[in-house]
């Protein structure tokens, strides 16, 4: 189901979301594109640090090695004596700072036939040179690996860091230097010269490699002992591989037995020491075999990009907060008029055109439909308020017309049949006005006993004036048809008064014609208007000639002549308006004098009443419906002679 | 059943007042001293937790340890009288047997732990691949089985004083170490060096399988005193079966005298010291703990009298005056 959401949900959740993406897309991107850059430095810096580091430390140890490598090459003169070996060894321990003792250890009974041990040893302590024989029942020192090992391998050694009870019983590691004498031509092994560091100058070397807050170096043997490291129960006791065993992490072994193998290489330790991620940066020593680490606690290399990354997330949560805030501000601000005008355009389409519309004074687009509401509004009501007044008028000029119709209709002769009592002819007539008033015109009276007048006419126009014209021109017919006259003088007399004074200069087409409805002899006169059918009973139809003469009311000076004819008992005349010849169907063709004349030709017997009945139906027949563009208006007058019963 | 007195109740309270007086007999304690032929490491475990645990002096004894070391000869201090005690290897005690009267009053280790080491880069599949090889060898009785083994394969190896280190066979100047199963071959490991680098030859897998440690006295201490010699048996081989079930109580107290003595000391290796020694002390098919067996005494004499080691050995019952079963 959709629900529906506004337009400030709408636009704040699309820019929202598209801000959000931006701004976590920054974030991460400056996150892991630091944390590179980081790396990559603290990789560089941590290899200069280590490599810087065991330079140091094989500085010491290459100025030791010289050193004990000089005495062992002067040891191989046999000329020196016993005590020029101790001052020898003295000498030279008093001017290595580096070196913590040096002992020169021979081979039993070699300087001295009846002696087996012979291996003076000065030493530091308390901040002066000590001095102790080496060698005792005890301590036999033969078999002592930095006598031993320089021995059998026949090259100087660095020994494993081992604490010396013997000596200064201190932690040291020794350099051992095998020296040779020649005896009887053959080069012998004479003894060793050892220089001992102690590792507490190690220790407190590497103690002062801070790296972050926890981070540390950390040093290994050849034999991948702890030779220093911050905790000091791993020192001697733990190999990197006991180590491994203890924390049950073959990984750490692996990059321990890499450690020995002299490389160096900056990785990841996640997790082997704890659970923090660490990295660790090793490197081999030139000399001793040693190796160094230098281990990074991750999260606090990380701590400036970790904090940068806060803060620019903060700052992303704040100004998204913000936008959010500003959005929904603006949108509402845009909104709430929009609502308000909704409901005032619902006001106004239920019809309160009173309403106020809301104060919007915003010189912006909501501002602009405001305006247009306003306007709107104004219009509509000017608009209704003169539809209203028009209405009325209307309403008024219809009913008004309405009436008048009424009026128009009631002054003509509509009841039929109109004469009952004489069956000398039977004359009827219809008319059906285009609008509510028309301009035909039709009448029928006795001018005398014997005389009847009947007569059709066509006002130009239709309407309100051409219904005045037509009362005005039907009541001067009356009026002068009562006067005796013939046709002719009748159209003449009431041409001449409508003329006059006739500043429309409307006309009308008149046809007058008085029957003696004894004799059948018919007088009539024409004025402009289309011939009427003469139908004979039992003959053919045919168009009463026109006399030519004009329509009345125009010219005041005109003269109607007057015709005669005679009719025989059945015998029809048909008047009719233009009305019924220019009928027009919907495809605008006109019924036309032809059509009227077929069906008055096919007309059996024809009767009056039925006549105007039939052409009338024929003529709807024919317009199908289509708007009545004219009155039409029939009158049909049917002579039967007199009758004498 | 008020006023009475209930029998087991008075017999829980003698029981109870009998094992106190028994376990501080201060009056009845016997002061006696042990020295062990190596340095402090689980190799000893029983020893230390039958004192720690108080077995010894539960069994009347107020027993000093003394560690051994390079330079200490076990045989030497029980001549001069400065032990009562002294744990040696059977092939020891018999060859000391030849000048001091030695007597074992109790047999703890089975089989022979002792081994050659070789890595295989060094190329010698078999034992008689030694030949003209540098060998390190301990001195003393670590000598016996290796001697023994290359004059039967008729192979000439120089001989090199093995130190307290593996360093000279780590740098290559020994082509064979000498190896405790339970120490050398898991330091190797713990220098970085992986199994399959090694190829280890085991004496316990010929029939110089000697057993080792064991618990000697003089015989004279053994005749003047045996409630000494079987009290001090009886609680060691209660120390080792709290051992080989306390294994993390014990592996404390055995780091704790490492860092006494400032030997360098870590877990992971006396662990595995540990788990070695309840292998040899405690073997499958073995006798119950403590016990020599005649076999494997007459197994040693046999093969020490074969090879000229000795001339004149004693018979089983002479030597051994230990627990029978």
């Amino acid at each position: 189901m959709n629900k529906r959401h506004g337009l400030a949900f709408k636009l704040a959740a699309l820019i929202l979301s598209c801000t959000f993406v931006i701004v976590a897309a920054i974030v991460g991107y400056n996150y892991y594109y630091s944390r590179d850059i980081i790396l990559r430095q603290a990789e560089e810096s941590s290899r200069n640090l280590a490599q810087d580091t065991a330079g140091r430390i094989d500085s010491v140890l290459i100025t030791v090695q010289k050193v004990a490598d000089n005495i062992a090459f002067s040891l191989e003169n046999a000329t020196l004596t016993k005590d020029e070996i101790l001052e020898l060894n003295k000498r030279v321990l008093a001017n290595n700072p580096e070196i913590y003792g040096m002992a020169i250890a021979f081979e039993p009974y070699f300087l001295e036939a009846d002696k087996l041990f012979f291996a003076p040893y000065y030493y530091k302590s308390g901040g002066r040179i000590a001095f102790s024989m080496l060698g005792n029942p005890a301590y036999r020192y033969f078999y002592m690996d930095w006598y031993q090992i320089p021995k059998e391998l026949e090259r100087p050694v660095w020994t494993e860091p081992y604490h010396d009870d013997g000596g200064g019983g201190v932690l040291m590691a020794t350099y051992s230097v095998p020296f040779f004498r020649t005896i009887g031509g053959e080069r012998v092994f004479a003894g060793v010269v050892t220089a001992d560091i102690s590792l507490d100058w190690l220790e407190e070397m590497l103690e002062r490699i801070r790296v972050y807050n926890t981070g540390f170096a950390f040093l290994l043997s050849r034999q991948g002992t702890f030779i220093a490291h911050p905790d000091p129960t791993l020192v001697i006791n733990q190999t990197v591989f006991t180590l491994a065993e203890e924390l049950d992490s073959p990984r750490l072994r692996s990059i321990g037995q890499k450690m020995l193998a002299g490389e160096n290489s900056f990785v990841p330790m996640d997790g082997i020491f704890n659970d923090a991620e660490q990295y660790l940066f090793y490197t081999g020593l030139k000399h001793g075999g040693w190796s160094l680490g230098i281990l990074f606690p991750k999260n606090e290399m990380m701590a400036d990009v970790q904090r940068l990354s806060n803060i620019m997330t903060l700052i992303g949560i704040a100004g998204f907060i913000i936008l959010a805030l500003l959005i929904i501000y603006i949108a509402r601000k845009i909104t709430n008029p929009l609502g308000k005008l909704s409901d005032s355009a619902l006001e106004i389409a239920s019809g309160n055109l009173d309403i106020m519309l809301p104060e919007i004074t915003s010189s912006d687009e909501v501002g602009d439909l405001t305006n247009s509401f306003r306007v709107m509004k104004t219009s509509l009501k000017e608009y209704i308020e003169n539809l209203t007044t028009t209405t009325a008028a209307k309403e008024r000029i219809e009913s008004e017309l309405r009436i008048a119709h009424d009026i128009q209709m009631s002054i003509l002769p509509k009841l039929f049949p109109a004469f009952p009592e004489r069956p000398e002819f039977d004359v009827f007539a219809s008319i059906e006005p285009a609008k509510e008033v028309g301009g035909d015109l039709y009448d029928f009276f006795f001018v005398d006993d014997t005389h009847f007048c009947f007569l059709l006419g066509d006002v130009s126009g239709k309407g309100v004036p051409a219904a005045f014209f037509m009362a005005v021109t039907k009541t001067l017919l009356k009026v002068v048809c009562e006067k005796g006259l013939d046709p002719g003088q009748v159209l003449t007399k009431v041409n001449s008064d409508l003329a006059a004074e006739n500043d429309s200069c409307m006309f009308v087409t008149l046809f007058l014609a008085i029957m003696d409805i004894e004799t059948g002899e018919t007088q009539y006169a024409n004025a402009g208007h289309n011939p009427p059918i003469y139908l004979p009973c039992g003959g053919k139809p045919e168009w009463i000639p026109p006399l030519g003469e004009p329509v009345a009311g125009v010219m005041e000076d005109m003269e109607y002549s007057t015709k005669t004819m005679t009719l025989n008992c059945g015998d029809i005349i048909f008047i009719y308006t233009d009305g019924v010849t220019e009928a027009m169907n919907p495809e605008k063709e006109l019924y036309s004098d032809q059509r009227l004349m077929d069906l008055l030709i096919d007309t059996d017997k024809p009767f009056a009443p039925e006549l105007v009945k039939t052409i009338d139906d024929s003529i709807k027949v024919f317009t199908r419906g289509a708007e009545q563009s004219d009155d039409i208006t029939m009158l049909a007058m049917q002579f039967c002679g007199k009758c004498d019963k | 059943m008020q006023n009475s007195h209930h029998p087991i109740k008075t017999m829980i309270t003698a029981m109870v007042l009998g094992l106190l007086l028994h376990a501080y007999p201060v009056a009845a304690m016997e002061k006696a001293t042990i020295v062990l032929q190596w340095l402090p490491q689980a190799q000893f475990a029983g020893y230390y937790m039958a004192e720690d645990k108080g077995f010894y002096t539960a069994e009347g004894v107020d027993l000093t340890i003394i560690p051994g070391g390079p330079d200490i000869l076990a045989s030497e201090w029980l001549e001069a009288g400065k032990a009562d005690f002294a744990t040696m290897f059977l092939s020891t005690g018999l060859l000391k047997r030849e000048t001091l009267p030695v007597i074992n009053i109790g047999q703890f280790v089975q089989h022979s732990a002792l081994m050659l080491i070789t890595k295989k880069e060094a190329g010698i599949n078999r034992l008689k691949d030694l030949e003209g090889k540098k060998v390190g060898l301990w001195a003393n009785e670590f000598q016996i089985q290796p001697r023994i083994l290359f004059k039967r394969l008729g192979i000439e190896v120089t001989v090199i004083p093995q130190s307290s280190s593996l360093d000279l066979f780590l740098r290559d100047g020994v082509q064979a170490a000498s190896g405790m199963w339970f120490n050398e071959y898991h330091l190797l490991l713990s220098y970085g060096l992986d199994h399959n680098q090694l190829r280890p030859f085991f004496f316990r897998d010929t029939d110089l399988d000697f057993p080792e440690d064991g618990i000697y006295t003089l015989e004279t201490t053994a005749n003047t005193k045996p409630d000494l010699c079987r009290a001090v048996v009886s609680a060691t081989a209660n120390g080792w079966e709290y051992a080989f079930e306390h294994p993390e109580e014990t592996l404390d107290a055995v780091m704790q005298r490492m860092i006494k003595n400032r030997i360098p000391a870590n877990r992971a290796h006396q662990r595995w010291m540990l788990d070695r020694m309840k292998d040899i002390i405690m073997p499958e098919n073995g006798p119950p703990i403590g016990v020599l067996r005649q076999k494997d005494f007459e197994r040693v004499r046999t093969v020490l009298m074969e090879t000229g080691f000795m001339d004149n050995a004693p018979m089983f019952p002479e030597f051994y005056r230990g627990p029978v079963r």
